[in-house]
């Protein structure tokens, strides 16, 4: 388990000093892979330093299974670290080295036995589907391939986290998928704790299970990913979500004004969302048969997942007199859903 | 070619070789750590000390403002004390080190500002201690470059142990004086600077090659 206590982070510049972090606190359980998303600048690259301590707090605590990593002298630092992996965004790999030597690099630190070192190389490479790039320079490799020297490498001292910084950033979007499925089989093969650093919430909704939005230095909101992207609170939150589940309305809508009350020839548009198993629920029907009078148009549909858990959004058009439009909305707020009124448009739903 | 000046030039050939080689050799000992030490304890790097580093770029600053001549001639009580002597080629080789190693100590100091910090950075995740940093990191991935740069730094010595001559080190400049200038012989003047370049292609050549085949980026 990672905690994070009360961090902060003052850099000195010749414009004064700089509050890169102010104040942030943040648990990380153990086997969770933990997605740390903001833009650039907001102090991301800081905070994961600081968990391995490549960047020391001004103020605060860092305990990692209950040690406290500031507390540890320089050579008991040295040691804590073997149990951190940590991979890159440009990777960091040795060009001067092999991709063995590479990977063999920690464990030559560590004055491992040459005979062990092999054994342990070669099955790392064959688990990041590298064995038959052993003999290759970094410069010969993709950048995917060079991504799983980086994670072979970090994970050479069998680490109990791995930290991830900006680690796909580089990377096109399908080498992208195929490191974060690498990086998800690994969390579940050995248990490891992953925390990872990104701007892309594509990242966050592919592999991670809780997520924290950092903004200006300080953690905006956190929790676990489907509860931040089903109910983004903050502006920037709303922000990333829209990124990968928009919600923009579509085309037809755009040109058309939307009062934001009823009147004479107008339909109610709603949007609706569902979450996991109610998402079978006949709920449209349901409301149809319920309120025949009333005309009942889907205008926009979709269904995603988001950590194996299906969810479903609907746009729908109610039109009819108005009475029976707040029945229904009434009777949709006590089914097991999500709604929210969109606002009412002069035209025939 | 006459057999009389090859008799002169072999020998002279064999000074400025013995002269050079051994010379180089004692300087990159002292010069490479001296480098490391000046890049290592630079802002921001991994054993970070303002004072040290400010002073040691003072002294290798110094000496590298002084001419070689002068140089030469300025330290021969130095000399004098650690060889015996301050007239010969091994005396020669005196000046020759302390002109070569701050030379060397910024060159590789160049090098290895070359190596991205990320490398560095990412040897401290898995635990390296500063001296496996230097050993592991900077040097192997600075290897190509430092190659190239000591190859300068021989060149440039060819130079200097030709200036050597001047305090009776012997060798090709000692030659070019002596026999090509002060005897009035173009001929031995004319094959002294023939073979001074054919060397410094040489050891071009090879430093090219070197680097070359140990860079893998």
């Amino acid at each position: 388990m990672i905690q994070l206590s009360h961090i902060e982070k003052t850099y000195a510049s010749p414009a004064g000093p700089v509050h890169a972090l102010k104040g942030i606190d943040l648990t990380i359980d153990t086997g969770e892979i933990y997605g740390i998303i903001g833009l650039s600048g907001a102090g991301k690259s800081t905070l994961i330093r600081c968990i391995n301590l490549l960047e020391r707090p001004t103020a605060g605590q860092v305990l990692i299974d209950g040690q406290d990593m500031l507390a540890l002298s320089e050579k008991e630092l040295r040691e804590a670290r073997k149990d951190i992996g940590m991979i890159f965004q440009h990777f960091n790999l040795l060009s001067s080295a092999t991709v063995y030597d590479n990977v063999a690099f920690p464990l030559r630190l560590a004055g491992r036995k040459e005979a062990d070192i092999r054994a342990k190389v070669e099955s790392l490479l064959e688990l990041v589907g590298l064995a038959n790039k052993a003999q290759q320079y970094p410069s010969q490799l993709s950048g995917g391939q060079k991504q799983r020297v980086g994670i072979a490498r970090a994970l050479a001292s069998e680490p109990k986290i791995l930290l991830c910084d900006e680690a796909t950033s580089a990377l096109d979007p399908q080498t992208t998928k195929a490191i974060l499925e690498l990086i998800r089989d690994i969390n579940q093969k050995m248990h490891l704790t992953v925390v990872i650093i990104t701007h892309e919430m594509g990242v966050i909704k592919e592999i991670c299970n809780k997520v924290a939005v950092i903004a200006n230095g300080v953690i905006a909101e956190q929790g676990s990913v489907l509860d931040v992207f089903m109910h983004p609170q903050q502006d920037i939150t709303k922000e990333f979500v829209s990124v990968v589940l928009s919600n923009d309305l579509p085309a037809a809508f755009r040109q058309v004004e939307i009062l934001p009350e009823p009147a004479p020839d107008t339909s109610l548009l709603l949007r609706l969302t569902f979450i996991g198993e109610n998402a079978d629920e006949p709920v449209i029907a349901d409301t149809i048969k319920k309120f025949p009078e009333l005309a009942i148009s889907i205008l926009f549909g979709d269904v995603n997942e988001i950590q194996n858990v299906p969810f479903g959004r609907l746009i729908i058009g109610i039109s009819g007199e108005q009475a029976r439009i707040d029945e229904a909305l009434q009777y949709l707020g006590s089914r097991d859903l999500q709604k929210e009124v969109i606002g009412y448009v002069r035209q025939p739903a | 070619m006459s057999a009389s000046l090859l008799d002169l030039l072999l020998p002279a050939l064999g000074q400025t070789i013995y002269m050079v080689v051994v010379s180089m050799l004692v300087a990159t000992l002292i010069g490479v750590p001296l480098g490391v030490l000046l890049h290592t304890t630079g802002k921001g790097q991994i054993l970070e000390n303002a004072a040290l580093n400010k002073s040691v770029g003072a002294v290798v600053n110094a000496i590298r403002s002084i001419p070689f001549i002068i140089l030469m001639v300025a330290i021969i009580p130095l000399t004098r004390l650690l060889v015996g002597t301050a007239i010969g080629t091994t005396a020669a080789m005196v000046p020759l080190v302390i002109a070569a190693v701050p030379f060397i100590g910024r060159q590789v100091e160049t090098s290895l500002k070359e190596v991205p910090y990320g490398l560095v950075e990412a040897a401290e995740s898995m635990g390296a201690t500063p001296l496996q940093i230097i050993w592991h990191v900077l040097l192997p991935e600075s290897r190509a470059s430092i190659v190239a740069q000591l190859t300068t730094v021989i060149i440039s010595l060819v130079g200097e142990s030709a200036m050597a001559g001047a305090i009776g080190g012997g060798g090709l400049g000692d030659l070019a004086i002596r026999y090509g200038y002060q005897r009035f012989r173009p001929d031995v003047m004319l094959a002294t600077v023939v073979v001074l370049i054919v060397l410094v292609q040489l050891v071009q050549f090879a430093g090219n090659r070197l680097a070359k085949s140990l860079d893998k980026k």
